[in-house]
């Protein structure tokens, strides 16, 4: 098993923290992982991207020539890479704030309105979360429990109030 | 300890608290600033110092003020920094005193730009001080191999009194990755430190009569003695810290030599060209001086040709001539100024050069 993803957006969409998010549970779950994010002097409302590999063999290299997943939260994101998706992957689009769909017809499309729905259940910021839920229901790539239980350690303590907004944006999609 | 997930530089400040670090100075550069970032918060608490100096010149002078004082001292930067500290270097070498510097590295020349790039490969093996010195330096391609490189270079530095550099680059900085930590050492008291260093300026209350570390020896028959001793210590330098991975050499017509970050990509185009039919391994330095040369002898009659293969227009590939001695045709495979070739074009590049020497 090995599963390459991309996760792309502006600055703040919190596209590189779900990507966190998978890798960690990834490697909560026994796999090798790679979490390898774009950086440079990204202003606010910047593109930000990262990508992620979940194997369960030791992996030589974090960088990608193409993705089994991308996760796109805005539409520059969605135009430079979708075509990098092997035949037969997925991309998730965040619809909320991407007019357009992808223009590939030879992979799976997923158009989930995440900042809606995060404002829906009252919790506008958790977009990401949502979006989080609709790929691990789709993907597999990990135990919606394994996230569960990290959301959890995340928002303890003073941020707890915090944690059933995060739990219930998770779940829409994931449930 | 179990896995943590951690980005790399977080995990080379820690991997030096937990090697009994206790004092760090440093100044702000990308891709490494998460280095002094972290340490600002967390070396305090395991008792140590910190301190942002004004400059990368002032950081690595307060290095070699602590270290002479007996410190387990520790200093990161980038590319221009670490070309800023070059003088400080040569001093700390020549007065002997132990330090562990980390150099995440950039694109050069100059201020150049702040993506991973690997030019700066002369100025970690061959050093932009003056006089007859050597460093060793470690060129880690993961981040547990780093946090153990880190870790194992502060006993390094202590044992030959030499600086030691851990050679990064923006890459492994900014990734993150499982790692696991070895067991913290607790900072050592000051009767510890005169035990372990007795040279150490620790004041007289430890020793009989006075420490002195110094730099100046104007009488040339005692500077000449003073530099072979230190040659005798490096003669050992090369035969102990020798480090490298070979991966598939010994069958392979094409054998790329690459550390660091380029090392994780050639692996994987090994796996492309595997997919072509053609067989390929790895070389990876890990320590770039000494340079592994015995690493170049597992190589067989069944290779064409051996790629330097490097994020620089093609400084290591002296190093790998020279090991190489002649035995098999030399070329490389460059991309610079922060660009970072995907395992694509390094397999296609091997097949055009194995296509010429054929």
């Amino acid at each position: 098993m090995k599963k390459k993803m991309f996760f792309a957006g502006s600055g703040g969409q919190g596209a590189l923290t779900i990507g966190q998010m998978i890798a960690k549970a990834g490697m909560d779950e026994g796999n090798e992982v790679t979490w390898l994010p774009s950086y440079g002097p990204e202003m606010r409302g910047g593109t930000a991207n990262c990508t992620v590999i979940i194997s369960d063999k030791r992996i030589s290299c974090p960088l990608i020539n193409e993705a089994d997943v991308l996760v796109v939260m805005n539409l520059p994101s969605l135009r430079k890479f979708e075509s990098m998706v092997v035949p037969g992957g997925m991309i998730f689009i965040n619809s909320s704030i991407v007019p357009e769909t992808s223009t590939r017809t030879d992979v799976k499309i997923i158009e989930i309105p995440a900042n809606d729905k995060a404002a829906e259940i009252g919790n506008p910021r958790a977009a990401n979360i949502v979006m989080l839920g609709a790929i691990l229901a789709e993907t597999g790539c990990c135990k919606k429990e394994t996230v569960k239980h990290q959301i959890e350690k995340m928002f303890s303590g003073r941020k707890e109030k915090f944690l059933p907004g995060n739990i219930a944006a998770l779940e829409l999609y994931c449930k | 300890m179990s896995k943590v997930l951690m980005m790399g530089n977080e995990a080379f400040a820690e991997a030096a608290i937990r090697a009994g670090c206790n004092c760090y100075f440093g100044y702000p550069i990308t891709p490494q600033n998460e280095v002094p970032e972290y340490m600002s918060h967390e070396l305090h608490k395991a008792g140590g110092s910190f301190i942002q100096a004004e400059s990368e010149l002032a950081a690595v002078n307060m290095a070699y003020g602590a270290a002479a004082a007996g410190g387990r001292v520790f200093i990161s930067t980038s590319s221009p920094g670490f070309a800023l500290m070059q003088e400080g270097l040569g001093f700390i070498c020549s007065c002997e005193v132990p330090i562990v510097a980390m150099n995440v590295s950039r694109g050069g020349p100059g201020v150049g730009g702040i993506q991973p790039g690997q030019a700066d490969y002369f100025q970690v093996t061959r050093g932009g001080y003056n006089g007859d010195v050597k460093i060793p330096v470690f060129a880690p391609a993961n981040i547990q191999e780093s946090v153990d490189l880190i870790y194992e270079a502060f006993d390094i530095a202590e044992k030959y009194r030499n600086p030691v550099v851990i050679f990064a680059d923006g890459m492994l900085g900014q990734m993150m990755e499982p790692v696991e930590f070895p067991p913290a050492k607790p900072i050592k008291g000051s009767d510890e430190i005169s035990k372990d260093v007795p040279w150490a300026i620790t004041g007289t209350d430890h020793h009989e009569g006075r420490n002195v570390v110094f730099s100046l020896r104007l009488q040339p028959d005692v500077l000449e003695n003073h530099v072979l001793h230190m040659f005798e210590k490096y003669a050992e330098a090369e035969k102990e810290l020798v480090r490298y991975k070979n991966i598939n050499v010994e069958d392979a017509e094409i054998v790329f030599v690459a550390f660091g970050t380029m090392a994780r990509i050639c692996v994987e185009a090994c796996e492309l060209l595997e997919e072509k039919g053609v067989k390929a391994g790895v070389i990876r330095p890990i320590s770039l001086w000494p340079f592994p040369n015995a690493a170049f002898d597992a190589i067989t009659d069944k290779t064409k040709i051996v790629i330097s293969t490097e994020l620089s227009m093609g400084q290591m590939i002296e190093d790998v001539r020279t090991a190489v001695a002649g035995r098999w045709p030399v070329s490389l495979i460059s991309r610079t100024g922060g660009i970072v070739p995907t395992s694509i074009e390094v397999m296609e590049r091997a097949l055009k050069a194995l296509e010429e020497v054929k």
